[in-house]
């Protein structure tokens, strides 16, 4: 019990360090840090339409934060998570291009099927290489992530358009975009994908905590020489661990291709999304509900950050800092427990 | 002992809740205040920019549209701000749409989207948002009565700054580096390579694109590749990839100040960017540029806009005629051949005896 709360008490406490942080710093640099957190409330709640983008940017959050945590509770870090969503969002795009005809039950799951497959490659190669060479899974995702980015920028321009930098818009029938949510949220960009995340934490959850499948992976986690020992198939579960990971990317992709922007276009650097994947994992502790509240604050700090240079004069690269701020706090965890733990101490006399 | 936790726990969610609460509060007192703030001032014109991921301090694009909404505002008292001009600025392609929809809650009269990666979102929240004036700078929305569409015609301006490097190579060999290859970029690239073949046949142009425009490493690492195979002048239409070119042109100047190493600037005036100082003496890197007049337009059509006069679904295309697009005045590094011979093509131009193509004839 006692252990449950300091898992919770070391997010919850980085996250109000962080903000107080931010806080000095704008005190520091002559802002107003009052006025400087009401534009980023306002921004990303103030009213329907921003907690309409709030919602549509966790999408893609949710997706890497539960890609990367998955493959961590296998004792894996998969920094690949950015390259295997550039992947997943190029095969659903193209898959919602080329087909005109299909029934939008078949299509739009398919294409969603198409991104799911191409992360899973993604995350297939750096496990395949773990699990029969040793080569260190950080080093493979990190090259896949700039081969993804290239490869993606190629098909692009040469394949899927004609020497475009951007390809058509996907078929009706492959979108994901929802005019109910668009309506109650006064055009936001928010889409079906936000149930599609949801149910995927659920899926996350049940797979790591109620399977033996699950068992296994996260024993492989823990330990894996005693998971061998106990008749465990360890490089089947380190193959299929970053599977499952990428495709839990490779569907981040296809929120941002079938929903978010509705095609691909030529990326000329990382779309952040999957790096920030990490962040969020860290920060819900690599479960499932954590990763689901991790990604809705960082899709309120980046929304809300959009819009607090006009509405209160504080640059927007606050809120990176911020951001970068919780990470340290959350990494250094130790320092909060221990004083949590003083904290106890001293009461205790 | 563990119930002391809890209640330390709890006490922090209580802690957080408080402040968000007082947050929410906040919240609408704002709102209240934003409607009374604009019902006074009715009367007043206002706009706003959206950026792309460049910002408005890119020191190209972006930088010259802001300029021009400075000088509208300084012309018709206006201050920054949401009831004046103000610029909101994106930080990924996600952002747009996001930006978009700040400015038209803002109660701007009219909104610029600076780049052509705004057009699918101005597009689209133009349709939404039929009561708001939306512009774009730099491609083309059409069919839509509340956006008017402002590009240039940078073939003729890159036309002229080629017949400049065509003059003045000493190697015969010229370099021409791209953003991301598109037609847009392709304008600048067919302009430039048809206005050194018409001075200087026997120049070879040899065009690159970076991929990005966002990434001064990549540029300099084209433009050390170009100067070292014998290139000696680059122009580059690559925005923030087009500082590693000066950079390098620099570096190249302070290791032997007697190499004739040359940058065309492009968007606006770069001469700043070529300054540097060899052993003491001032010299400059920057050859000439091709300026691209983005506050010219983004003035004109507001004031445009100001006078009910906005030329709503129209695409106006701005040319060497009206200033739109023309050499820099910067011409220290000019010799008078070249300032000659620019005036001599500027008027074939306008008179329509010259064509000036619109892409590399390489495609």
């Amino acid at each position: 019990m006692s252990k449950k709360w300091t898992v919770l008490a070391v997010p919850v406490i980085s996250v109000l360090l962080g903000l107080l942080a931010g806080a000095v710093i704008m005190l520091v640099s002559g802002n107003n840090p009052a006025a400087g957190y009401m534009a980023l409330w306002n921004g990303a709640f103030g009213d329907t339409f921003y907690t309409g983008e709030t919602l549509r940017q966790m999408t893609p959050y949710i997706f890497a934060g539960l890609a990367v945590a998955f493959a961590f509770r296998t004792g894996l870090f998969n920094i690949g998570v950015e390259g295997q969503l550039l992947v997943g969002w190029l095969a659903s795009v193209w898959v919602g291009v080329a087909f005109t005809d299909l029934p939008k039950v078949i299509h739009l799951p398919m294409a969603i099927g198409a991104g799911a497959l191409a992360g899973a490659l993604w995350g297939f190669i750096p496990g395949f290489l773990k699990a029969r060479l040793r080569v260190h899974e950080v080093i493979v995702t990190i090259m896949m992530n700039y081969t993804a980015l290239h490869v993606t920028n190629h098909f692009i321009r040469n394949v899927i358009s004609d020497g475009s930098d951007a390809t058509d818009v996907v078929n009706e029938t492959a979108s994901l975009r929802s005019p109910f949510l668009e309506n109650i949220t006064d055009f936001s960009s928010l889409h079906n994908g936000l149930y599609l995340a949801v149910l995927a934490a659920i899926i996350m959850w049940f797979l790591l905590e109620k399977t033996t499948l699950g068992y296994e992976l996260r024993a492989v986690g823990y330990n894996q020489h005693a998971s061998e020992y106990a008749g465990m198939n360890v490089n089947r579960n380190i193959v299929l661990s970053m599977v499952i990971s990428g495709a839990f990317a490779g569907i981040g992709g296809s929120m941002q291709g079938l929903g978010t922007f509705g095609n691909m276009f030529i990326n000329s650097g990382f779309s952040g999304i999957g790096f920030d994947g990490i962040a969020v994992a860290l920060l819900g502790g690599n479960t499932a509900i954590g990763v689901v509240l991790a990604a809705l604050l960082f899709g309120a700090l980046k929304v809300g950050s959009l819009n607090m240079p006009i509405e209160s004069g504080v640059p927007n690269e606050l809120v990176e800092i911020v951001i970068a701020l919780i990470i340290f706090f959350v990494a250094s965890s130790y320092m909060i427990t221990w004083l949590l733990s003083r904290f106890k101490k001293k009461e205790a006399k | 002992m563990e119930k002391r936790k809890f209640g330390f726990a709890m006490s922090v969610v209580l802690a957080a809740g408080t402040i968000l609460g007082a947050c929410g509060g906040g919240a609408e007192e704002e709102t209240t205040d934003n409607a009374g703030g604009s019902g006074e001032e009715t009367d007043k014109f206002t706009v706003a920019m959206v950026t792309d991921v460049g910002g408005v301090d890119d020191k190209s694009f972006n930088q010259s549209a802001w300029e021009g909404l400075q000088a509208f505002g300084e012309e018709n008292g206006l201050e920054k701000g949401t009831d004046g001009f103000d610029y909101i600025q994106s930080k990924s392609d996600a952002d747009y749409k996001t930006n978009l929809n700040t400015a038209v809650r803002n109660e701007f009269d009219l909104t610029y989207g600076i780049g052509y990666k705004l057009k699918p979102a101005i597009e689209e929240v133009a349709k939404q948002r039929t009561e708001s004036k939306f512009a774009i700078v730099d491609d083309v929305v059409e069919g839509l009565d509340n956006v008017t569409s402002i590009t240039f015609k940078e073939h003729e301006g890159s036309f002229l700054v080629g017949v400049v490097a065509g003059l003045q190579t000493t190697t015969n060999k010229i370099g021409f580096i791209g953003g991301i290859e598109s037609d847009l970029i392709n304008k600048f690239a067919g302009g430039f390579e048809a206005g050194v073949k018409a001075v200087n046949p026997d120049a070879d142009v040899t065009i690159e694109f970076a991929g990005a425009f966002d990434k001064a490493d990549k540029g300099q690492q084209m433009a050390s590749a170009m100067y070292s195979s014998g290139i000696d002048i680059i122009y580059h239409a690559a925005g923030g990839t087009g500082n590693g070119v000066f950079a390098e042109a620099k570096s190249l100047k302070e290791t032997d100040p007697e190499k004739e190493v040359w940058v065309i600037g492009v968007d606006r005036d770069q001469v700043e960017e070529g300054k540097v100082t060899v052993n003491g003496e001032e010299m400059n890197v920057t050859l000439t540029s091709m300026v691209k007049r983005v506050d010219l337009a983004v003035q004109d059509v507001a004031t445009k806009a100001m006078n009910d006069e906005f030329p709503g679904g129209e695409v106006i295309e701005y040319g060497l005629e009206a200033d739109g697009v023309s050499i820099a005045p910067s011409q220290d590094n000019l010799s008078e051949e070249s300032i000659a011979a620019v005036e001599e093509w500027t008027e074939k131009i306008k008179n329509g005896e010259v064509e000036v193509p619109t892409a590399p004839s390489g495609n």
